[in-house]
């Protein structure tokens, strides 16, 4: 039973681990099925945590904190779009500059409106967003197996966890059921079939990259807002890199983005879990093994090794009609 | 006369320093078909690219349907009934066909309804123009000839009521032309105009009612197909110059050096564009392969030299094998005494960024004569590079300058400088003087026949056929990938032009 109850807790804590990752994945889906690489994910949900927990501390309202991330990462969403599709620069350059401007100004930001050292101010009860206890989950806690899959996988997360995995289909049905969906694949293979067929190539990618804005708003109001109760500097530690690594894994496909986020969540989970406690047969592994291991397992896949991942064709290449 | 269609007026466009079209005017009667020829890169693709909205043309006048129009995008030409299937299909590969066609023309923001309309109203149109293709097929596992039937699928599910073809027989089998033309023809029956670009004088000839030729940029005259002559067309496709006849003696053959037996060439879509091409050049002569662009000479020129690979064949270089699979090494190739001067030296020839004498040992670098040691010898490099400007007029004569700062002249002597220089046993050029001043017309001509009297072998291609005339000892006239005649240099312009539009050898001596 002790067995189980280890296994819920990691699988629980794989949830709130993977939920930034998924956002941030699928944010990332987005814009490079509409053709444009962005490696700027990290900076976007910097900056989306940041503003969330600011804003969220000074008008004590998750839903402004909430709304203000969005609104910050759109923002820089459009900057990117600015420089790659407006002017076709390099998408690669444009979004490390922005992962620059991120991680640098969130820290300035912080220390002269807050002095607190780059932190925003913790948040109270009602500026984050609080778990969602679903019904009878403490009544059926003690029933075995289903209790505890009940009352800690499925209940008690918060609203943002939820969303995170609606997304999920959502962004399927998006992709491959409505005409944006259509336009944006096609945009993203060979953005000269869309513009002859009459739609305008910079405005549809510039639709998908507000997409993109709006889900690493909401994974840095998560990691700022849910996960912990306020902003600390350089807070998104590399996961809006690893959340590319899982698009590349998941080959730009939702549910499969949704696993191998889930993969990600789980190694991360199970590293912290058997931090010094050794492992049957292997011994003690070393937490960095584990946190090395997505990226790992990408180059593996990018190696050939399972399977092929083709990216949108046009990913990467500005659209120029005149040489 | 029946009222025009379309009227274009006085259009302009330039891509940077190259204007693609200048002032050209075109009217086409409505339910016609009208032929526009010429050579590559003559500018049709762009003039019907304006008319699509693909392009902006810098200035001049669209009427359709005798009212001015203004057209910025593909959505307007849409709109006013207009489609077109470009050279190179527009088309998303990994989506099928029926996703192909809804794109951009959804009846609403959800796809269902959509897709029900579009895939009877498929049907409708494969039952009524025989356009058979499985909508639910994805393009990149289809032949192209049905690619292409997607992209005219696409027009017509847009209700297309004039239709543009650019170059549309190019990917398709004699068959599969044939199909197409008798549904252009039923297309023309119900009243829908068509355009029609192509190089190919035969099918101008077959199906159009007026054709319109095009030569660097310009519209130079429009004929009724039944008034006009393939030779006419030929003429006034290729054009003349003025005749620039370099002095040159009897040339002595020797062995000979570089033989072409059956050699077989596909290009990336798999069309055949070099189809069982044999020939021998020998020491001491200068064979020049004519032709109009795009019938195979290029592909030719790359799988000689290495760089493309053939299907079947061999080429072999005083008396031996070169690697045809493509992956030759074009080192070894030089070492063997084969030099090679590209079409296209901006891409191929050299590199633009480096300085002059900087190319002018590109690719024997790692010659002793340029090396110390492990490192380049830049004295060396520096006084080889001088004695190469002096030689071969090249101005300005600074060998630290960027090389995209000379002239394409002066670029195009940087490249033959290098080739020649180094004494090889054959060399091979493409395009000599495209894009060269007259003065270094008549230089460039004078250093190849030089190389001939010294008993090289020289092959040269080359769309111009005044330079073909003027430097060729024997002339070989490709087209449509096979070598369709060979003629001394003493043949007529007309002869060899009519030769290049595939005519027949019993009606060219007529
Ligand atoms: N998108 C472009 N950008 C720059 N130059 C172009 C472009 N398209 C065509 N050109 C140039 O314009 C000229 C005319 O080309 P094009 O219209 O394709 O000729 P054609 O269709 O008759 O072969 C050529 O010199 C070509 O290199
Ligand atoms: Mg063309």
């Amino acid at each position: 039973m002790d067995m189980f109850n280890a296994i819920v807790q990691v699988l629980d804590s794989t949830i709130r681990l993977s939920v930034p990752l998924l956002l941030a994945c699928l944010a990332g889906l987005y814009s490079e099925r509409a053709g444009i690489f962005d490696i700027g994910l990290e900076g976007k949900m910097l900056v989306g945590a940041f503003a969330g927990a600011s804003a969220a501390a000074v008008f004590h309202s998750a839903l402004i904190g909430l709304g203000t991330a969005i609104l910050i990462s759109v923002a820089f969403a459009l900057v990117h779009g600015f420089a790659s599709i407006t002017h076709r620069g390099n998408q690669i350059v444009s979004g490390v500059a922005i992962n620059f401007i991120a991680a640098g100004s969130t820290i300035i930001l912080g220390q002269a409106w807050f002095q607190q050292g780059g932190r925003t101010p913790a948040l109270q009860p009602g500026e984050r967003f609080e778990a969602i206890i679903w019904p009878g989950a403490e009544a059926i806690r003690d029933v075995p197996i289903i209790g505890p899959i009940y009352a800690e996988l499925i209940s008690g997360h918060s609203i943002l966890v939820y969303f995170a995995f609606a997304m999920v289909p959502f962004t399927w049905w998006v992709l491959f059921r409505t005409r944006f969906g259509l336009r944006m694949r096609a945009v993203g293979e060979n953005p000269a079939a869309v513009d002859t067929a009459g739609i305008s190539v910079a405005w549809l990618r510039y639709r998908a990259l507000i997409c993109t804005g709006i889900l690493t708003g909401v994974a840095g109001a998560y990691l700022s807002m849910v996960q912990n109760g306020g902003f600390v500097k350089d807070m998104t530690a590399g996961k809006g890199y690893i959340a590319l690594a899982a698009l590349i894994f998941a080959k730009w496909k939702p549910v499969n983005a949704m696993f191998a986020c889930l993969l990600f969540g789980f190694l991360d989970a199970a590293s912290i879990r058997l931090q010094g406690s050794p492992l049957p047969l292997v011994g003690k592994v070393p937490a960095q093994f584990m946190q090395a291991l997505p990226y790992v397992l990408t180059v593996i896949l990018l190696a050939g090794f399972i399977g092929k991942a083709i990216p949108p064709r046009a990913g990467g290449v500005p659209y120029v009609k005149e040489r | 006369m029946a009222q025009a269609a379309i009227e274009l007026i006085g259009i302009n466009k330039s891509f940077g320093a190259v204007r693609a079209n200048r002032d050209i005017n075109l009217e086409v009667a409505r339910g016609t078909i009208h032929g526009i020829v010429g050579e590559n890169g003559a500018g049709k693709s762009t003039l019907m690219s304006i008319l699509y909205g693909f392009y902006q043309a810098d200035s001049g006048e669209i009427r359709v349907g005798g009212k001015p129009v203004s057209i910025h995008t593909s959505n307007d030409a849409i709109a006013l009934g207009i489609g077109m299937v470009h050279q190179h299909f527009m088309l998303v590969d990994n989506f099928t066909v029926l996703e192909n066609v809804i794109l951009g023309a959804e009846s609403d923001a959800l796809l269902k309804s959509s897709i029900t309309k579009a895939r009877s109203e498929l049907d409708r149109l494969e039952r009524e123009y025989g356009l058979e293709v499985d909508p639910d097929a994805v393009i990149e596992e289809l032949p192209v000839g049905l690619q292409q039937r997607v992209e005219i699928l696409k027009a017509l599910y847009r209700g297309a009521e004039i239709l543009i073809l650019d170059e549309p027989t190019g990917v398709l089998t004699p068959a599969e032309a044939d199909h197409l033309f008798r549904i252009l023809k039923q297309l023309k029956d119900q009243g829908k105009t068509i355009v029609l670009i192509t190089h190919k004088l035969r099918e101008i000839m077959a199906i159009t009612d007026t054709v319109s030729v095009m030569r660097q940029g310009t519209m130079v005259a429009t004929r009724t197909t039944k008034e006009t002559t393939v030779g006419e067309l030929a003429e006034l496709m290729v054009g003349r110059r003025v005749l620039l006849r370099v002095e040159k003696g009897q040339s002595e053959a020797g062995a000979v050096k570089l033989s072409v037996k059956n050699l077989t060439v596909k290009d990336q879509r798999g069309v055949t564009m070099v189809d069982n091409v044999s020939f021998d050049v020998r020491g001491g002569e200068i064979v020049g392969i004519a032709g109009v662009a795009g019938n195979g000479q290029s592909e030719l020129l790359e799988a000689i030299s290495g760089i493309r690979h053939a299907v079947s064949g061999e080429v072999m270089l005083d008396g031996k094998p070169i690697d045809l699979t493509g992956k030759a090494d074009p080192g070894e190739l030089r070492d063997r005494g084969l030099a090679h001067v590209p079409e296209d030296r901006h891409h191929v020839g050299l590199v633009l960024a480096f300085e002059e004498n900087e190319n002018s040992i590109l690719g024997y670098h790692d010659d002793e004569r340029y090396l110390k040691g492990p490192f380049l010898d830049v004295d060396a490099i520096m006084a080889d590079a001088k004695d190469k400007i002096e030689k071969y007029d090249i101005r300005p004569a600074n060998p630290r300058l960027k090389t995209a700062n000379f002239s394409g002249g002066n670029q195009q002597k940087i490249v033959l400088a290098r080739e020649m220089e180094q004494d090889p046993g054959v060399l091979i050029v493409g395009q000599p003087t495209r894009g060269v001043d007259v003065g270094a017309i008549e230089f460039i001509h004078k250093r190849l026949i030089a190389m001939r009297d010294q008993g090289k072998a020289v092959l040269v291609v080359s769309v111009e056929l005044d330079e073909i005339r003027s430097l060729s000892d024997r002339i070989l006239v490709m087209f449509a990938g096979r070598v369709v005649g060979e003629r001394g240099p003493d043949a007529t312009e007309g002869e060899l032009g009519l030769l290049m539009a595939g005519v027949e050898h019993q009606e060219a001596a007529e």
